[in-house]
């Protein structure tokens, strides 16, 4: 990645911010324009909950540059997470959401530890093989996660605000809000993130890891950081993913999930914060449709996914700005 | 209960040489061209519905060799139009391009040869039982074996004694040098890929033969490859061989007691190598990137 394409991280002296009143006023309004586009409430809530798991990779691909094709993992374990406490121990959304983020990123930090003995390619591949340790187990071990049916028989719990009830488990529009709500947040720790030191770091080693050594940063445990930041937001994703499916099997945490989450934040721009959103907006819609037209939908999928990286490497919004550009 | 052990001793053996055919193809193309071939697998399929489709016209024996060829040459083209143009780029884009590829090749065999499983239909010769006794030694395993150990025999010596074998190795450790000494690397990369294919569909024949052909039956052996890459140690193909083997036999051997455990295993195994010795059985140190 060369120096022109320093920091697209959201600074302070920005221009008017016209693309967030964009993004926003789209994200708030979703559920009443989606059905006309032949969308529903639960597509919606997908496209958030891959938007999230894809921004959350897009940190340590995009800001840090450093490759991880084993996200799904975590995400599984996210969803895992969740579906334990509502079908084992209590009937809670919010500690269901906060217990698959703990299993989540726990794993994220003891498996980051264990792979930073590599890097390169081979730190690529040991992403991919810590994935596969939890599908197998998530596959094998069926008294407790229901081996290759998944984790059935819960059902997220209404939210209980004190003063009021909101029935998240049967509004499917006050759930997708609900989801907004955490993606909000979530997005908001992210930019925070981004514009403090340990952000810019982040970028500084992206850039030029070995600039970034000679100026002192200690690399490695910076990229580790950065790998659990991301292990945490994609486990929050998962949590989120298990509540709008009412159940997790193992297939969300199987590697082809690793690569739908790299191709999303690739495919909308990962050198753009917002990038990885649209790009889950666009494949997640996209996979919906083809799958429901087509029994060869394997075919267009990896189509896809060999013409992003032959003709549109820099994604829709890295293609966009070139365009604008050379005008 | 010495059966038992035998019989399950003999299928990793199997199994290991599968894993080692794969892992040797994976390794030569991560080595020289520094990219991860996720579509390895479907490659080894491909290589099995090829040798299906020739057999008849040209019988077993040839097709075991004329459908690695085809396949290797259908890898040839591959990397010349579609791989080679991501190997300047990220690592990111190399990983996804063969993902993609991966899907289209799985599909385009489902397509073609429907997604049931078919037999691929080995000689009578080599479906005798060895012996009376162990049920398990038939001649299509001697057979196996024996392909297997040519095949890595005759690569090893090509690499070992011939100038393109030696140019890929030090291609392997250095390839500015290598591309400075006039060397034509792109070249040498294709030819590289295409050999690395070629062993991918040797592998897809031999277990046609030993367990029938299905669209995804390479899957399987792509994960437990990078193991054997990860645990045999960073740019040695001996180290791929013996990590190969290795997980072969230990994930065989934890089937007689622990049955699900035979994939866990192998994970257990690249853990523990990472932790104790974390550049690999036999990794030079220095050559992780």
């Amino acid at each position: 990645m060369s120096a022109t394409t320093i920091s697209a991280a959201p600074s302070r002296t920005a221009k008017p911010k016209l693309h967030l009143l964009i993004i926003w006023a789209a994200l708030l309004t979703a559920p009443a324009w989606m059905g006309y586009i032949g969308g529903y409430d639960a597509l919606a809530s997908r496209i958030l909950v891959f938007g999230l798991a894809a921004m959350g990779l897009n940190l340590l691909l995009g800001f840090t540059g450093v490759m991880s094709f084993g996200h799904a993992a975590y995400f599984g374990l996210g969803a895992y997470g969740a579906g334990f406490v509502l079908r084992y121990w209590v009937h809670s959304t919010p500690l269901a959401i906060l217990c698959g983020i703990l299993l989540g990123t726990v794993a994220g930090v003891v498996f980051g530890a264990l792979m930073m003995r590599r890097t390169g390619m081979y730190f690529a591949m040991l992403t991919i093989a810590f994935g596969q340790i939890c599908y197998y187990v998530a596959y094998s071990w069926n008294s407790v996660t229901g081996g290759y049916d998944g984790l059935r028989g819960f059902q997220r719990a209404p939210l209980d605000l004190g003063f009021t009830v909101l029935n998240i488990r049967d509004n499917g529009v006050l759930f997708y809000y609900f989801v907004l709500a955490i993606f909000a947040v979530c997005t908001a720790l992210m930019g925070l993130l981004l514009r403090s030191p340990l952000g810019r770091t982040m970028i500084a080693i992206r850039e030029n890891p070995r600039r970034a050594r000679f100026l002192g940063i200690n690399v490695e445990r910076h990229i580790l950081i950065s790998f659990a930041i991301s292990t945490f937001f994609t486990s929050v994703a998962g949590a989120l993913y298990a509540l709008l499916n009412n159940f997790a099997d193992p297939t969300s945490l199987y590697y082809v999930i690793s690569g739908n989450i790299v191709i999303m934040a690739v495919m909308g721009g990962m050198l753009n914060f917002w990038g990885p959103l649209l790009g889950a907006a666009i494949f997640v819609t996209l996979q919906d449709y083809i799958s429901s037209m087509t029994v060869n939908w394997m075919s267009w999928i990896g189509i896809i996914f060999v013409a992003i990286v032959l003709f549109f490497p820099s994604g829709v919004l890295g293609f966009l700005r070139r365009r604008s550009a050379s005008k | 209960m010495l059966t038992l052990v035998l019989f399950n001793l003999t299928n990793g053996l199997i199994l290991g040489l599968f894993y080692v055919l794969m892992a040797l193809g994976v390794s030569l193309i991560l080595n020289l061209s520094n990219v991860i071939n996720f579509a390895h697998g479907n490659f080894l399929a491909l290589g099995g519905y090829v040798a299906y489709a020739l057999s008849p016209y040209m019988g077993y024996w040839l097709a075991l060799l004329v459908a690695p060829l085809v396949v290797g040459l259908v890898g040839l083209i591959v990397e010349r139009t579609m791989i080679r143009r991501v190997y300047a780029r990220p690592h990111v884009y190399s990983l996804l391009l063969t993902f993609g590829l991966s899907f289209i090749l799985q599909d385009f065999c489902r397509m073609v040869w429907g997604v049931n499983g078919l037999p691929l239909s080995i000689p009578n010769v080599l479906n005798q039982p060895v012996s009376n006794t162990l049920f398990f030694l038939t001649g299509y395993r001697f057979f196996l074996v024996g392909v297997v150990v040519v095949a890595v025999a005759a690569l090893f010596a090509f690499l070992g004694f011939t100038r393109v074998g030696t140019r890929i190795r030090a291609g392997t450790l250095d390839l500015d040098t290598v591309s400075a000494l006039g060397i034509n690397i792109g070249l040498l990369r294709s030819f590289n890929f295409a050999l690395g294919i070629f062993l991918a569909a040797l592998a897809g024949v031999l277990a046609g033969g030993q367990i029938g052909l299905n669209p995804n039956m390479g899957d399987d052996l792509v994960l437990p490859s990078f193991i054997a890459i990860i645990i045999g140690g960073a740019g040695s193909l001996v180290g791929t061989l013996v990590g190969g083997i290795v997980i072969g036999i230990a994930s065989a051997v934890t089937a007689i007691w622990w049955s699900a455990g035979s994939e866990v295993v192998i994970y257990i195994l690249m853990v523990v190598v990472l932790v104790l010795r974390p550049r690999g059985l036999m990794g030079e140190e220095g050559m992780m990137t």
